[in-house]
């Protein structure tokens, strides 16, 4: 769709506004055909590859490492061991020591004496090809002496547990405590659970979650003279070039780091990865380029995981329903080291479990706890899915527990639209909404009143597939984030984000953002923007990114913080630009700058008809720059940094309705419809594709995604056989909708929308299908819903249990044991 | 995710092909769709020395009429299968569980005696070719013997085929006048492997069960029968009740695993209703 004109007005009527076009994104087609460059696209001179061999077992120390067959198959350059880079390779960082007294351990990029899970790297093949490389890891020699394991975040806190890591006392990382009363915000927690009429407390389970991005993750790294650049299939080019001068100790300004197109990351490539580094100092040691791209089991089983909580959480209340307090107590699982911000994530998330709702008392606390698997850290929500979970679903318990309408709960609680701002008993401010409205419109969408009234056929009838419908009534931070905030919370760096203009001869723009899209169509929505604030034609603009050498600050792509905070640091830029060049065109037009009127990308003098001068001609002149204004630089660019002064808040009420096969346990979303209110809505297309994929994979947690290691700490969900991630096949149709209510942190009003489909869907889907099961007894059902515990939660009570970790029979994959079951229920 | 290095042999009749197999050496394996054998070969859980590639074999490929048969060919592909006239009207079951099958792009290349030959007790034609007592025509250095399905298939992944033998032709009797057919598929998403399925088909006369035929998918190492199903079926009359006893008994002599989808109880217990359903749907009620 392209800016609509009206034929019959005056030529001279601005277009219509770019921003709330539903333009299709500029960017797909490329990206669709694959006609651009993938990190694995590049070949280089010379270029060496790169095979990593991976220890099998999940804790234990290296007794014997040969590698010297390995150098003497053909097309070997170099084989190298831990012990190669113990003195260099240093620790991967973790920028998020969410306490003072947090135990970090260190995390070698290469194992030297101890694997700590499965998969970390152990020696690695440099050779001519990929293949030779990876044919030559076969002549490795490595025995392991078994350590013993550690899995069960609930045993490994236990005195006496196995350690994870031997120099340390314990396997408990940090204790993150945050409470209303000591900061101010609420009241006296103990107090109010000991004083209140109803209190409901549920042990929920995050299961461990794999991001599954689509293109594996790839680094090439060329060095030339004392400078490297590398290429790296990443979310944060800028970061990564910080951290990675800082480990290999290359000099900042000596390392270049391109992110060129990225397909996917959902967290799952907001990380500094051994490999980075690894590609890094085998490029330093050999004066070569060297590619290292990962296969997907290689994918699967070692770039970090996300979630994996095991949450205790206690709410208490008035008998009318009033909510009282709220509790949490919080195991997240570390895995067996912290990366970049492992131990944050957690931590983010202690600041939305309190909802929408009006907590008069909070109190949260969080163990970090090693274990002997793959670290885990950011994944789509990172925080604010587990705590939108476990607060949309113990409101579901209580409204169980009160006799009451789930959402009459809800309205009773929630924070209403006059009340914004509205600050929380976590003391965030809450900047505007209408959670009524979101949740009317949101009824309708999905014909609330004939599905209960169907609901309520099939119970009587004892219809053997009954239905089900659950709410979430979200809200999440997003926008990250003010960096006083970032500072108050310990972790490494700044939320701000930075953009420049560049006015081309002909007219034409160069927006250069500091925020680093990996599929998200920053390019379109840029593009949108800065066409309305310069007034010039969408096709004119160009977006750069994913650069360091062109984009030479920024903060990059996480936290649904793009549009908020850089497409802001886009609009500040604009209007320095619009600034710089009414000074020219007062000049050009012999009129007084104050004069100028600058609408549809054309100065006019006021009260002065005919007289006027594109932005697109000013960048001409200035060019040329023969005729300008004394005391001015020749230059209409711009560029500015923002930072801002609080997150935003998207809200919205997501109702999915769920059919249940008792039989077989078989749950099927019957209609799934939401109302999101992310701000104002730059392009409406882009936003419902957030939505879509978001809501695809919060699903896929409630439903699908598990990733399970077995009683020896090996991943058994390693293929995409066994890790079911679904496909549109399996995902019903989403009937979506907004309301708009603008956030007021930022000048375009936008919320955020990257992360709320995965934010509020799962609870809304565990509801549904416990609302349809509830009268056979069922209290909870584990995620994901596998028809199996959907199945024995119906038949035999419990939350449907542990499934058998010994892998899949498919694909002549491991066969299983009875033992399998044991282990697995232990 | 890289394959062992291989030699490759692309023979174009059987004879070449026995040929090839016969001089590959020590470990030979037949390629057909390769969807199977190339992700176990990436996985490097098999390495062999020579792979005898199958796909220029015009002879392997097709469904043709013989008496009251059909004879399906090794190679014909499951796309094929969805598509051939033939099998339309006289081998309904196969077409049913064929679309349950993967996806477009595997069906396009897998194969009807890849999958039968692979023997994978999650995959969801051994099943149809034990109910439906296909015979299995295998040729080797020595000639061709016919194998009943009750026979081909021995053990997980494991068939009669013997080194040197090559999976020919597939066949099977028509099914036409008074047949009702059904291939009922569990799995968690739409393009998974079967966690249990059953294939049932069901001759009635005059309103009552003549002939019942039903194989169990994943119920075991190799697909099963459900004997004591199919012996409560014949004579009764047609209805919810016959069908829901004679389909209690589905699980009768299955020792399924335990893995990710399903333990063993669980698995039996589908078994009952997935027969019922098949059964019910089979005979039309
Ligand atoms: C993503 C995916 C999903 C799938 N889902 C399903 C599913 O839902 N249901 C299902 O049933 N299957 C499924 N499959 C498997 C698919 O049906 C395969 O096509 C089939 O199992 C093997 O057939 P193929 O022709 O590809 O055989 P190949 O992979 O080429 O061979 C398989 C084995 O059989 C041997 N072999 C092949 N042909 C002969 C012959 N003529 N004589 C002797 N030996 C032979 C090979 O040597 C090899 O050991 C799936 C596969 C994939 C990749």
């Amino acid at each position: 769709m392209t800016a609509v004109e009206d034929p019959t007005s005056a030529v001279d009527l601005p277009a219509a506004k770019e921003v709330g076009q539903a333009r299709r994104r500029k960017e797909d087609a490329r990206l669709i055909t694959g006609k651009t460059t993938w990190t694995d696209n590049m070949v280089l001179p010379g270029m060496l590859h790169l095979a990593v061999l991976r220890s099998p077992v999940a804790h234990g120390r290296i007794t014997h490492l040969d590698v010297s067959a390995a150098k003497e198959r053909p097309n070997v350059v170099a084989v190298y061991t831990g012990a190669d880079f113990a003195e260099e390779q240093g620790s991967l960082p973790c920028a998020w020591p969410v306490t003072p007294e947090m135990v970090n351990p260190g995390h070698p990029s290469i194992a030297v004496e101890q694997v700590n899970h499965v998969g970390e790297a152990v020696a690695i093949v440099v050779a001519r090809s990929r293949t030779a490389a990876a044919d030559a890891l076969e002549a490795i020699d490595v025995d392991y002496e078994p350590l013993p394991v550690v899995l069960d975040m609930e045993q490994a806190v236990q005195d006496g547990s196995p350690l994870v890591h031997d120099h340390t006392t314990s396997n408990t990382s940090y204790h993150f405590v945050f409470d209303a009363g000591d900061a101010g915000t609420g009241g006296d927690t103990e107090q109010a659970f000991a004083d209140a009429e109803v209190t409901v407390s549920r042990r929920f389970v995050q299961q461990r979650l794999i991001p599954a991005f689509m293109e594996p993750r790839s680094v090439v790294v060329q060095p030339s003279g004392d400078s490297y650049t590398m290429w790296s299939a990443t979310q944060i080019p800028h970061i990564l070039r910080v951290m990675a001068a800082m480990v290999t100790g290359i000099p900042e300004h000596k390392l270049r780091v391109i992110a060129p197109d990225v397909g996917g990351g959902f967290g799952g490539k907001l990380q500094v990865n051994p490999e980075e580094i690894l590609c890094l100092l085998i490029a330093r040691r050999l004066g070569k380029p060297v590619k290292w791209t990962e296969t997907r089991g290689e994918s699967l089983m070692t770039a970090h995981h996300g979630r994996d909580q095991v949450q205790f959480i206690d709410v208490a209340a008035d008998r009318d329903g009033t909510v009282r307090g709220l509790r949490v107590r919080l195991l997240a699982d570390m895995g067996a080291y912290l990366r970049l911000i492992t131990p944050g994530v957690p931590a983010l998330g202690a600041f939305m479990f309190p909802g929408i709702y009006k907590f008069p008392a909070y109190r949260f606390e969080c163990d970090g706890v090693f274990t002997n698997k793959v670290p885990t850290d950011a994944y789509r929500g990172a925080g604010r899915p587990e705590a939108t979970f476990a607060i949309e679903r113990i409101m579901d318990e209580l409204a169980v527990e009160l006799g009451m309408d789930p959402l009459e709960l809800r309205r009773k609680n929630w924070i209403n639209t006059e009340e914004f701002p509205f600050t929380t008993v976590a003391g965030l401010e809450y900047d505007s909404g209408d959670y009524h409205q979101a949740t009317e419109q949101a009824l309708e969408l999905l014909g609330y009143d004939e599905l209960r009234a169907e609901q309520k056929r099939r119970r009587e009838s004892n219809d053997p597939v009954q239905l089900g419908i659950g709410f979430s009534t979200f809200t999440e931070m997003c926008g990250l984030a003010p960096s006083r905030v970032l500072g108050s919370l310990a972790f490494g760096a700044g939320g701000w984000e930075q953009a420049s203009i560049r006015m081309l001869p002909t007219g034409k723009v160069e927006v250069v953002t500091g925020s680093t899209p990996h599929g998200q169509g920053h390019e379109t929505a840029w593009s949108q923007i800065v066409a309305d604030e310069l007034g010039v034609p969408f096709e004119d603009v160009e977006v750069l990114h994913g650069d360091t050498a062109i984009s030479s600050r920024g903060l990059d792509t996480y936290g649904s913080r793009s549009l908020v905070v850089g497409g802001t640091a886009v609009v500040k830029a604009a209007e320095k630009v619009v600034e710089k060049a009414r000074v020219i065109a007062a000049h050009l037009l012999e009129a007084n700058a104050d004069d100028l009127e600058f609408t549809g990308g054309k100065f006019t003098v006021r009260g002065t008809p005919g007289a006027g001068v594109g932005i697109q001609e000013v960048a001409l002149a200035i060019f040329a720059a023969h005729d300008y204004p004394e005391g001015i630089e020749p230059s209409i660019d711009a560029e500015a940094t923002f930072d801002p002064e609080n997150f935003s808040f998207p809200h919205g009420t997501h109702i999915c309705a769920m059919e249940i096969d008792t039989e077989t346990g078989f749950a099927k979303i019957r209609k799934y419809a939401c109302v999101d209110d992310v701000g104002t809505i730059v392009n409406p297309l882009i936003v419902e594709g957030q939505v879509h994929g978001g809501l695809a994979q919060g699903i896929a947690q409630a439903m699908y995604e598990e990733a399970i290691y077995d009683a020896e700490g090996n991943l058994t969900t390693g293929s995409f056989v066994d890790y079911l991630v679904p496909a549109a096949s399996d995902l019903p149709h989403f009937d979506t909708g907004n309301t708009v209510h603008v956030a007021t942190s930022n000048p375009l009003g936008a919320k955020g929308v990257g992360e709320a489909g995965c934010i509020a869907s799962t609870p809304a889907v565990v509801n549904a299908a416990l609302d349809a099961v509830r009268h056979l007894g069922v209290t909870d059902i584990r995620m994901p819903l596998t028809p199996e515990r959907v199945w024995r939660a119906i038949h035999a009570g419990g939350d449907g249990g542990d499934r058998a970790a010994q892998g899949s029979n498919a694909y002549g994959g491991a066969r299983t044991t009875e033992s399998g079951i044991q282990e697995a229920a232990q | 995710m890289i394959p062992a290095p291989f030699a490759y042999a692309r023979p174009t009749t059987v004879e070449e092909a026995l040929q090839a197999i016969a001089d590959g050496g020590e470990d030979v394996k037949v390629l057909a769709g390769g969807q199977s054998l190339i992700p176990v070969m990436r996985l490097r859980l098999a390495a062999p020395e020579t792979l005898v590639d199958l796909t220029r074999v015009a002879e392997l490929r097709g469904v043709r009429e013989e008496g009251d048969e059909l004879v399906i060919g090794a190679m014909t592909t499951h796309a094929d299968v969805l598509t051939d006239p033939l099998l339309a009207q006289y081998g309904q079951l196969i077409v049913q569980a064929t679309e349950t099958v993967a996806d477009r792009q595997v069906r396009r290349r897998g194969t009807f005696g890849g999958a039968l030959a692979h023997a994978d007790p999650a995959g969801d034609l051994p099943a149809v070719a034990l109910a439906l007592d296909a015979e299995f025509v295998l040729a080797g250095p020595g000639g061709r013997r016919t194998v009943p399905a009750a026979e081909f298939f021995v053990d997980y992944l494991t068939t009669t085929l013997e080194e040197g033998e090559l999976l020919v032709e597939i066949r099977v009797p028509k099914l036409g006048e008074g047949w009702g057919v059904r291939y009922e598929k569990f799995n968690r998403v739409a393009q998974a492997w079967s966690i249990v399925a059953v294939a049932a088909a069901v001759r009635r006369e005059d309103g009552r069960i003549a002939e019942a035929r039903i194989g169990l998918t994943n119920m075991g190492p190799t697909p099963l029968r459900a004997s004591a199903t199919e012996a409560a079926l014949v004579g009764v009359d047609v209805s919810m009740e016959t069908v829901t006893a004679a389909a209690a008994q589905a699980a009768e002599g299955t020792s399924p695993s335990n893995d990710l989808n399903a333990q063993a109880d669980y698995r039996q217990h589908l078994a009952q209703v997935l027969t019922r359903r098949a059964v019910a749907a089979a005979v039309g009620l």
